[in-house]
Formats: C-alpha cells, structure tokens, sequence
C-alpha cells in the first residue's frame, strides 16, 4: 500500500532542473518559465508566491502534473515525468498528486463520500474497499456525519474539507493547493490552515501557491515567481 | 469494474436531467416504435393475403394469352391482349389429363349490365364449366352450378354470385326467376357461398355454361384463361412443362402464353408487402438517424456544459479512455433505454392497430431485436465524436472553463 516512501531516500521528492515553458501565441512566443529549478524534500510546507503573471500558475500546472515543461527535466519520486504522454501523466496524478483548488471544485451531483472515492475510482480500487477508505478520510478532516450530503448543502469550508480528505485519500506523496483559501473568509480560512497543518505533522509534503502575504507566512519554505524565475527561496523563521 | 461505475455515473447524470434525456430519447422512441409498429402491421397483411391465396388452393396453374401482367384470377385479366387460346388448345389440355394434370376449366369474362324487372347491376359474366366450382373450391349455397349437360345444350341458365343475388333479389328467393342480360333471358338455377379471393369479390359475377357465354355474349371462341389442377403439389412443375409444351407446339411459340401458379402469386404478394415492409423499414430508418443526430447534439452540449466536470475528473487521474467511456456510455444509455421504451410502446401500437383497426398484425421478433440493436448502435455512432471530444480535452483549459 505505501508506495511512495522510503525507496529513494537520498533524492529529492521533486527534482526540477533547467524548467522553461514557452507558449505560442500565434507568431508571438511568450516565456512563461525560465530556468527554473527546484527542488522540494519529503515534508516540506512550502508557499509559492508571486504577482499574476509571474509564472506561479504554470509552476504550479507542471508540478501537478498537469502541463509538461517545454524544456528541463522533472523528476517527481524519483520517477522521470517531464517527458511523459497524457495518460501517464493521469496516472501520475492520480497516484502521487492531491489537489486542492481555490473553488473547491467538488462533483456537485456527487455527494461528499462519493467525491472522495473519485481518485480510487479512476485507481481501480475495489468498491467496498473505496467506500471504506473514503469514509476513514472523511474523519480525518472531521465530516464524517456529513458524508451523504452533496456540496450545495456544506458552508464553503466545509467543501474544502471534503476536497482535502479528496486530495489525500489516495494517499500521495504532495498535496498541491492552489488558493485554498481564496473563497473562505478569514475564521474558515484559518481553520483549513490549521488542518494543512496538521497533515504537514503527520508527514505530508505540502505545496501552497497563493498571492495572499498572510497564508504564505505559514508555511516553512517561501519561494517568490518574478518573470518566469525564482528570484526569492528562503526559510521563513516566523513559522519555524 | 469501470464499466459498471461509468453506467451508474451515467444513469445519475441522465436521471439528474430528466426532461432533457426523454426529449432526446423521443426521436429514438418514435424511430424504434413505427419500425416495429409498421413491420408488424407489414407483417400482418403479408399473412393475411397469404393465407387467403392459399385457401384458393396451392395446386393451380392459370394459362393467360400472351404476356399479360394482370394477375391470374382478376377477372378482367386479358383486357386489351388479343386472345389467342381458344377451345381447341381447351380440348387438347383436356385430353391431355392424367398423371400430373387433374381438371382443365376454361374462363371466359365480359363486363355486362344485368336487370331483373326493375332492377340493374353491371357485373362480370364468367363462362365456364361444371368442374370450375370443384377447382375454385368455390359451390353454391342454394340450388345447383352448371352442369355438363348445360355445356353440352349451351343452356341459358345462371348461378348468381351472392353480392349478385343481393343487389338484384334483395331478400327474395331468386332460384327459377329470370335475369336478363346479353338480350336474352337466363333462368338462375343456384347462387354461390360467398367467397373472398384476396382483395377481390368472388361473389361479384354470374356464371354462365362456357359455350353460351361464347356464342351469346362474347361471340367468339377465344378463352379468357384457362385454369388447370395439379395432381398433387408434388406434380405442379411437370403439369406445368406438360402444359407449355402442348401449348408450345400447338401455338408455335412460348411468347403466345403465360403460365402462373399460386406459388407465382404468393411470392409477387410477398414481394410487393416486402418492398413496402422494406420502404417503411428504410423510413423509420432514417427517423432513428434523426434521433441519432439528436442524441448527438445534446452530447455535445452535455460535453461544453461539464467541461469543468471532465477537467476535475481528469486532475484527479482520469484517463482519455476512462472520459471517453463515461460519455459513450451516456450516449448508449440514452439511445438503448429509448429503444426498448420504443419497442414497447411499437408493439403497445400494433396492439392497438389490430383491437380497434381489426386488422391483423404480428410483431416480428426480427424486426424487434433488429431496430433495438439499431437504436444501440445509433447512440455508440452518434456519442463517440461528443466523447472524443470530452476525452482529449486539456485539463487545465477544463479547470478554468467557467
């Protein structure tokens, strides 16, 4: 069952090294990312900052897997991804990647449980098995008496902790938020923070990419998109 | 297993859209219902006919002059033709019986106005002799039909056929009265059993001895056609090669006849109900091809709709093929439960048809599977393009879809 631990403890979880992505639009080509590198170790907490525009929204589509770079290489749990076609690349989702979106992105005719069983689905795990696990995620984030509802009877927060206990059922090695807590206000917002970082304690790896000063202040790692580049990596003392 | 979680994932979205699935579903209901309303009506009549030219007896052969198309038994057959049998090629089939020829009855027909006192009725006058009644399978319900002694006397005696006898007799007895026709007088001696011969009334004629008809009414010796029995089913294609060689040598050539059996008629029946069973297969056809192109369009508007569902479905690990199979599935679903919704209500119609229409039909298992599995492929057909569509669609275009 745990087959992301432990194989390659010397590498890095995420290894990014000389990462450009070019678009074309139309004759035009624009540089969304620069030689980027980076690299991210198992259990990390680390926020992805910059201004829109600055390239942490594809930073944040090529480490879930989403895009492939243009150029540069990615190697993700060891395994080599840059290069890989769109099924694999599903695959790789589906096994090492949770997202979190900034808009919950929940099924709506789905309920809460039945979301959740959604990556294990598309894993092919077993029904009975799926139900099982879904539930146990369920609790974990506290909404266990609320898994039969469908989304559009939960308060926001809520629907970003059925997303959550999505992102982690099929046990992946990053958890990948993109604004989390963008469509919260202040008290929920603090409160899916706090459940970030209490998986962060129990040996998630988890990547925050938000604009707002205040989240990013949370996490261990801060590092700052400018034009495509890194221009800032640091250790945030206040959260250490 | 996947299967399974894309049929209930598809059986949610339809039931989640009701109305929209059964309007879509409509065109295929409609398509799949008058294919099997329509062969079964087909179905009934080819039956029906059949039987009823069958109970004329399937042993007969009719000889007709020259290359007539009218069909063997309708009583205005040659019209037109120059006639070229006459009694002595009816002498030589007559004698020409035995091992595989059982009965020769000759026919002559004229159109004529028959009266009796003030009463008028035009109707056909068929000649003929004793042994037609035997042949025909057709005997009178009152008094007797012509006997040899009449051919021999040339008699002016009639059988009425009972629509005959109605029209001019009503409620009467019409037996020994006298029916005028062809300026002479004929005393009727019997009236036939009514009989229908496929669409035709039987009973719509007056029979006369073969040889008055000739001499008073036609006046001359040709024979309209001559109707000749098999001995035995088993005998009909060597009764019929019998027939055309006397007839060929007698006449010189074969262009100058044309022999037909039942066997002959069943199968242009046949035919003629297969092309129309056929025309409205391959309209109905066309109808589920509409309702093809229905159940694509709301694909493709299910597909735009939940471009933010197959986006999330895809960041969470979903593959092209498992996207592909969720909207085919969709698709299938639609046009099958349509289908058998359809199959259902066709064979409620021609249920309806044959209670209140009293016509006979008979729904053709065929026809049922055939248009079901039809409406099935119609939904995998029109749903892949739309599924296709969902499945290579890019996920991060998807997620930002609003």
């Amino acid at each position: 069952m745990d087959r992301l631990r432990g194989c390659k403890e010397v590498e890095a979880l995420i290894e990014l090294q000389g990462i450009h992505k070019i678009y074309r639009m139309g004759a035009e080509e624009v540089h969304a990312l620069r030689d980027v590198n980076l690299q991210i170790g198992e259990n990390e907490f680390i926020a992805i900052v910059g201004p829109s525009g600055s390239g942490k929204s594809t930073m944040m589509n090529i480490l879930g897997c989403l895009d492939s770079p243009t150029r540069g290489s990615y190697s993700l749990a060891g395994e080599e991804v840059s290069q890989l076609r769109d099924d694999q690349l599903a695959d790789v989702r589906n096994r090492r990647i949770g997202f979190i979106f900034q808009s919950f992105n929940l099924l709506p005719r789905l309920t809460a449980l039945q979301n959740v069983e959604l990556p294990m689905v598309y894993a092919g795990v077993p029904a009975a098995e799926r139900r099982r696990w879904a539930e146990r995620a369920l609790e974990q984030v506290g909404l266990k008496q609320r898994a039969h509802h469908r989304p559009n009877e939960m308060s926001g927060g809520q629907r970003q902790r059925v997303a959550i206990a999505r992102a982690m059922v099929n046990n992946p090695a990053i958890m990948l938020a993109d604004e989390p807590t963008g469509n919260l206000d202040t008290k929920t917002g603090e409160e899916i923070m706090a459940l970030f970082h209490r998986l962060h304690r129990e040996g998630k790896t988890i990547i925050l990419v938000t604009h707002e000063s205040e989240i990013a202040q949370q996490a261990r790692r801060i590092v700052t998109f400018r034009d495509g580049k890194i221009v800032d990596d640091r250790i945030n003392e206040v959260a250490s | 297993m996947i299967i399974m979680e894309n049929f209930k994932m598809a059986m949610a979205s339809l039931l989640s859209n009701k109305l929209r699935s059964i309007l879509t579903m409509l065109g295929i209901i409609i398509g799949v219902g008058s294919v099997v309303a329509m062969i079964s009506v087909g179905q009934g009549a080819q039956q029906s006919v059949t039987s009823r030219i069958g109970s004329l007896g399937s042993n007969l052969l009719y000889v007709n002059s020259g290359r007539a198309n009218a069909a063997p038994g309708a009583s205005q057959g040659a019209r037109g033709a120059v006639s070229l049998i006459t009694m002595k090629e009816y002498e030589l089939l007559r004698q020409a019986k035995g091992e595989f020829i059982q009965e020769v009855v000759p026919e002559v027909g004229t159109q004529t106005t028959v009266q009796y006192g003030k009463q008028s009725t035009t109707t056909t006058i068929t000649g003929t002799t004793a042994d037609y009644s035997q042949l025909r399978n057709f005997k009178p319900a009152v008094g007797r039909f012509i006997d040899e002694q009449d051919v021999l006397e040339m008699s002016t005696v009639a059988v009425l056929g009972d629509t005959v006898a109605q029209d001019l007799f009503g409620d009467a007895d019409p037996l020994g009265k006298k029916v005028r026709f062809g300026r002479e007088n004929f005393t009727v001696v019997g009236v036939m059993e009514p009989k229908q011969s496929g669409p035709q009334d039987m009973g719509d004629q007056i029979f006369v001895p073969i040889t008055t008809a000739q001499k008073r009414l036609t006046g001359s010796n040709n024979i309209k056609q001559i109707v000749i029995s098999a001995t035995s089913e088993n005998a009909m294609d060597l009764a019929q090669a019998q027939v055309e060689t006397i007839l060929t040598r007698k006449l010189g050539s074969a262009d100058k006849f044309t022999i037909r059996n039942q066997q002959d008629v069943i199968n242009t029946v046949q035919g003629t109900t297969e092309t129309m069973t056929m025309l409205l297969a391959g309209i109905t056809g066309i109808s589920l091809l509409v309702g093809g192109i229905g159940i694509m369009n709301i694909m493709l508007v299910s597909v735009t709709e939940r471009t933010r569902e197959i986006g999330i479905r895809k960041a969470l690990g979903a593959k092209q093929n498992h996207i592909l199979f969720q909207f085919l599935v969709e698709s299938t679903t639609l046009s099958s439960v349509g289908g058998l919704i359809g199959v259902i209500a066709g064979i409620g119609i021609s249920y309806l048809i044959s209670r209140i229409g009293q016509w006979t039909t008979s729904v053709s298992l065929p026809a049922v599977l055939i248009s079901f599995g039809f409406s099935t492929l119609v939904g995998v057909f029109f749903g892949l393009y739309p599924a296709k569509r969902a499945a290579s669609l890019d996920p991060i275009e998807a997620l930002r879809y609003e």
